[in-house]
């Protein structure tokens, strides 16, 4: 298959980056050069074969539902683009 | 007293517990050095000499006072800079995170710490770990101490870098696709890749999350095992980190496994190697033959598609990890995000925010995987795309299952070529994903591997040999290595750095 500028600008939207046009052509090429590439495969019968999520497998981890020391606010803030005391600062996000 | 710059992190201990040099003298001999030579071959993105001669003066004090000092006493260690240090910057090679300082350590740090290792410096890497050269960081490449014109290889790159021109004898890196294993070949030095959930990966900045795992750089196979023992075990923090016992790695390092059984990959030596890369292993091959070891010729059938398989698995948890920056709570925040055209004046203020401080923060490559890993999992492809590289993922694991019912350990070249120049594959991303040909298939499977020096090409740049062995079985990988370096001296090449 192959995709179109169209495609990508939607993919770079539902990934939330904003695209400059030479950017958004030049990724088209090479976003096509790689999806060609892996489109081998699809050569593969993996009928029956079960999906590996990690190479070890690994199972649940379960422990005791108790609270422990979290990040106190300031260290959690600390990082903050912007902020106020209390919180992180955002645009507006309801008109 | 011995030159410390010229020393292995295991000699530098018995010299330091035999009273012929402290740890002050040590940490000052590197920091001059870093100060001569990294200028030239930009290993590092910060050093704090300050914080590294206090911590090394505290080493000695406790030395002298003849309390109990840690198994990395007084030795420097550089850090990749995706390892956060708590209250220090940790980057990522990225802007995104320029100015992050994380609230928490990472466990590995810790760990370095708790055996009184001296932590010198952070170390340049590709952006997130995205990369096979160090060019994808958006603080400058750092180059091959071999010829500063070509690339150290990446992700790991600087630290690689920085134990292959000596300015720190042990160095830690992340392995994702190759990332230890292929700068440690083009570099010339020992890099080893532990088994998935070997080393707790709490606070390693995330890039694949199944894939990721932390490992060690030393100059040779000893000073390895010594840093994988430091760093490896079960993490509570780290639910995937398993509860398996760490071995002595050092207490039987100089035996030779018995009855070794060498598998050579039938498919690792096909178009793209490079004749000077397989001249040089294979000689490797006939020095265990000489060891007593029997070699087998083995099969993993579904190698070519390693690559295909990993640059859909790996971008797909990519784009998962990566979402969190997005210029809120930390990460870079863009000043101007105002629509500049019609389309993006629907799209509401907090969202242009994201998409502005994303764009600004992240690199090409970043963006490239981001997009084709959201591709992958988008409704409509995630079968046809996602799925069935996970199908194909199994299908590679079972390839290793078949092969070490055959043999103990695998053998074949680390990366298809020695070092390349810069902008050599930088245009196309294709060219450089295939540098990792032989080492993406371990993290997909997620066995342990390690690459050791094995030859010089004629143009004197290091060629890598790269060892595999089944889960957890380090010590064996690791006692298979020690018996090729026993019989040769390639470890003990050094590059001609002038300074």
């Amino acid at each position: 298959m192959a995709l179109t500028r169209a495609d990508v600008a939607k993919v770079a939207y539902l990934a939330r980056l904003r695209l400059e046009p030479e950017e958004l052509e030049r990724f088209t090429g090479q976003l096509n050069a790689i999806v060609e590439f892996v489109a081998q495969l699809q050569e593969l019968d993996t009928t029956g074969v079960e999906p590996l999520a990690h190479g070890i497998e690994v199972r649940n981890v379960f422990r005791e539902d108790e609270r422990e020391p979290a990040l106190d606010r300031e260290e959690a803030l600390a990082n903050a683009p912007r902020r106020n005391d209390e919180a992180f600062l955002v645009p507006v996000v309801l008109e | 007293m011995i030159d410390p710059t010229r020393a292995t992190a295991s000699s530098l201990l018995a010299e330091q517990e035999a009273g012929r040099v402290t740890a002050e003298e040590i940490c000052r001999a590197y920091l001059e050095r870093i100060e001569r030579l990294d200028g030239q071959v930009k290993a590092f993105l910060r050093v704090d000499a300050d914080a590294a001669l206090a911590a090394a003066r505290a080493v000695d004090r406790r030395r002298r006072a003849g309390e109990r000092v840690g198994a990395l006493a007084g030795i420097p260690v550089a850090i990749k800079d995706n390892l956060c240090t708590r209250g220090e910057l940790t980057t990522c090679g990225s802007r995104m995170l320029a100015n992050y300082r994380p609230p928490f350590e990472a466990t590995v740090i810790g760990k370095l710490r708790a055996a009184d290792a001296i932590l010198i410096g952070k170390t340049n890497l590709d952006e997130f770990a995205m990369g096979s050269s160090t060019e994808n960081s958006a603080f400058g490449a750092s180059r091959n101490p071999w010829d500063l014109e070509r690339t150290p290889g990446g992700s790991s790159g600087g630290s690689a870098a920085a134990v292959a021109a000596d300015l720190a004898p042990l160095a830690v890196g992340s392995d994702t696709g190759g990332s230890i294993r292929q700068p440690a070949a083009l570099c010339g030095i020992v890099g080893l890749k532990p088994t998935y959930g070997r080393v707790s990966r709490y606070g390693l900045v995330a890039f694949a999350s199944s894939l990721d795992q932390i490992g060690p750089f030393g100059h040779d196979v000893r000073d390895t095992a010594l840093l994988l023992g430091v760093i490896a075990g079960r993490d509570a923090a780290d639910a995937t980190s398993v509860d398996e016992p760490v071995p002595d790695y050092l207490a039987r390092l100089d035996e030779a496994p018995e009855g070794l059984r060498l598998g050579l990959v039938r498919e690792f030596f096909g178009e793209g190697l490079d004749a000077e890369v397989e001249a040089a292993v294979r000689e490797a091959v006939r020095v265990y033959e000489s060891a007593g070891a029997v070699v087998k010729d083995v099969s993993l059938p579904h190698s070519r598609y390693g690559i295909p398989a990993y640059y859909i698995v790996a971008p797909a948890e990519c784009s998962s990890n990566l979402a969190r920056y997005d210029g809120t709570i930390f990460g870079h925040r863009a000043e101007n995000y105002e629509p500049r055209t019609a389309e993006e004046e629907s799209i509401p203020p907090l969202i242009r925010m994201m998409m502005a401080s994303r764009s600004e923060g992240f690199g090409s490559e970043v963006k490239r995987r981001i997009m084709l890993g959201t591709f992958a999992l988008s409704a409509g492809y995630a079968d046809q795309y996602y799925n069935q590289a996970l199908k194909v993922r199994r299908l590679i694991r079972n390839d290793f299952d078949a092969a070490f019912r055959e043999v103990d350990v695998l053998v074949g070249p680390t990366s298809p070529t020695p070092a390349f120049r810069f902008g050599e594959k930088a245009s196309d991303p294709l060219a450089m994903y295939l540098s990792d040909i032989y080492t993406v298939t371990t993290n997909l499977a997620g066995i342990a591997g390690i690459s050791i020096p094995c030859g010089l090409t004629r143009a004197q740049l290091p060629i890598g040999l790269q060892l595999l062995a089944p889960a957890f079985a380090e010590e064996r990988l690791l006692r298979t290595a020690r018996v090729f370096e026993r019989a040769t001296d390639w470890h003990q090449r050094r590059p001609n750095l002038a300074s």
